[in-house]
């Protein structure tokens, strides 16, 4: 989640058209032609399946991230993307305290569940001090509360078919609403929770009030904020874009965010 | 009347020996390293331009304290080290683009790939290139090391560390005075311990710091942390050695430019290296 990313540039050249765009334009456009030819942009793309497959054949699938002691934590959390959700309705949820904020669990489910606060709450909660590292490069340590994604999916009992949990929130940039996804090793991990504290306190509205995802081992745009659905889904096909999130979508960061 | 001695004609020097110095291996590898750590080292400035920070620790954001930043102030652009701030407008900070558009990003445009600002495209790039360095290298270690490499070519021979050795050899390179005849077609101590030290230093050193700033590989490898003292310091080393190297990469081509730029890139093609004749105040 990042305020930096400029939207993507409209794609200036074929891969036909390759050999002729370098030789005639100044190096450097040649260079962003290569870069915006489909036929790189595909080459460019195993390298993220060469990073997922890779550390899910090869490392322990439930290795747990780093937990850290209050003395590590970040004086200051600081917060990126959205920081305060646009429109009224979550203007209302804010000023009433969240109390009609309702966490829905759909899709590839036996038992679709609206959950209130409360209900979030009278669930074992696990509460863990972990590092939150930026696609951009910074990181910041904080403590996190809330119920594990497993439980919540359990009780709302996933069917065979579901291969991946979809995030949706509150928080439209540029007019449409963020989402996020995973697949099922990640949001079945002990550590990947529904967040409604930071550091002991209730959650910041700039750090995704009143409920944001947190799954540790990935980088921080997965980690959606103002969470109001989760859905159990077969395939991403057909949601957005289809590439699984919002960056995803639009400017090609990668869906595999543990590198 | 006898007839007279035909002069004698000075004969001619004996065309310069020509020795197999590279094999292949070495060849290939070093045209896809060169490649490789350039694409790696553009796309590596551009990740860097999405936060052009760096910290010691675990942890390190804006609100934290960077022991280095390229920023801009009004009108300026400026690199920071500690405490020590360096005017850097044009280059660093700010500059202008090829559109004569004035840009605030870190790195200037020519610099990055891609040469607009692309953090995604940065990455892309930099992880596929980064196999491709890890796998090259790799294959490269256990030839060296099981290949004869290392034993014909980097061994470093007893006589060769003494002090007196290496100084006369840094000497020799202050002065431009390079090996000739069969001496050329060995590495000098110098040549070696640098090979050496981005064979089996710095490149590891690259891979290891850069697999330390993956949220899943310090899940999985978390001893990576502890390794280099968290993640922030870890993408800090990144940094350092990314610029030792290219501190290596000017050397190295101002050597080749200096001993002879002809022979020595058909060398690093073709194999085959000229030796260069002995001086005339040889002894």
């Amino acid at each position: 989640m990042s305020d930096l990313i400029l939207p993507r540039r409209e794609l200036i050249a074929r891969a036909g058209g390759l050999v002729a765009a370098a030789g005639t334009m100044p190096l450097l456009s040649g260079c962003d032609a290569i870069n915006d030819a489909p036929a790189v942009r595909k080459i460019l793309s195993m390298g993220e399946e060469m990073n997922r497959a890779s550390q899910r054949a090869l490392t322990d699938r439930g290795a747990l991230a780093r937990e850290y002691s209050r003395a590590d934590l970040s004086p200051v959390f600081r917060s990126n993307g959205t920081k305060l959700p646009p429109g009224a309705a979550y203007a209302a949820h804010a000023a009433s305290g969240f109390v009609d904020w309702r966490l829905k669990v759909t899709g590839l489910v036996a038992r679709p569940l609206s959950l209130s606060k409360a209900d979030i709450r009278a669930m074992p909660q696990r509460t863990q001090i972990t590092r939150h590292d930026c696609v951009e490069g910074w990181s910041a340590i904080g403590q996190w509360t809330g119920p594990g994604l497993g439980r919540i999916l359990a009780a709302a009992g996933v069917r065979d078919g579901a291969r991946y949990i979809v995030f949706r929130c509150a928080d439209r940039i540029g007019g449409d609403l963020y989402y996020e996804s995973c697949d099922m090793v990640d949001a079945l991990h002990p550590q990947t929770i529904m967040a409604w504290a930071l550091n002991g306190a209730l959650l910041p509205i700039a750090n995704g009030a009143p409920l944001r995802l947190r799954i540790e081992r990935q980088l921080g745009y997965k980690h959606a904020k103002y969470v109001q659905g989760i859905e159990a889904v077969a395939s991403l096909d057909g949601i957005g874009a289809g590439k699984g999130g919002y960056w995803e979508d639009r400017i090609d960061y990668e869906w595999y965010a543990g590198i | 009347m006898a007839e007279a001695e035909p002069p004698v004609a000075p004969s001619p020097p004996a065309p310069p020996a020509r020795v197999y110095r590279h094999r292949l291996p070495v060849r290939i590898w070093h045209w896809v390293n060169a490649v490789t750590l350039l694409v790696l080292l553009m796309s590596g400035l551009m990740i860097f331009n999405a936060h052009p920070r760096l910290y010691w620790g675990e942890y390190g954001a804006n609100p934290d304290y960077a022991w280095l930043a390229i920023g801009s102030g009004p009108d300026m652009g400026f690199l920071r080290i500690g405490e020590t701030r360096i005017d850097t407008t044009g280059v660093l900070g700010r500059w202008t683009d090829a559109k004569g558009v004035e840009q605030t990003w870190a790195f200037p445009g020519w610099a990055t790939i891609p040469t607009t600002y692309s953090l995604a495209d940065g990455r892309r790039w930099h992880l596929l290139f980064a196999w491709i360095l890890s796998i090259a290298l790799t294959l490269y270690m256990l030839w060296t090391l099981f290949g004869g490499h290392l034993k014909k070519d980097l061994h470093v021979h007893r006589a060769e560390w003494s002090p007196r050795h290496i100084w006369q050899d840094i000497k020799d390179h202050v002065r431009l005075r390079f090996p000739r005849g069969e001496a050329a077609a060995r590495y000098g101590i110098l040549q070696k311990l640098s090979y050496i030290g981005v064979i089996f230093v710095a490149l590891p050193l690259m891979i290891a710091t850069g697999l330390t700033m993956s949220p899943g590989m310090n899940a999985a490898w978390p001893w990576l942390l502890d390794l280099f003292g968290g993640r922030q310091s870890a993408r800090s080393i990144h940094f350092i050695t990314a610029w030792a190297l290219v501190l290596f990469f000017l050397v190295h081509v101002a050597m080749v430019l200096l001993a002879g730029p002809v022979n020595e890139l058909r060398s690093m093609i073709t194999g085959w290296f000229r030796l260069p004749p002995e001086r005339d105040d040889a002894v």
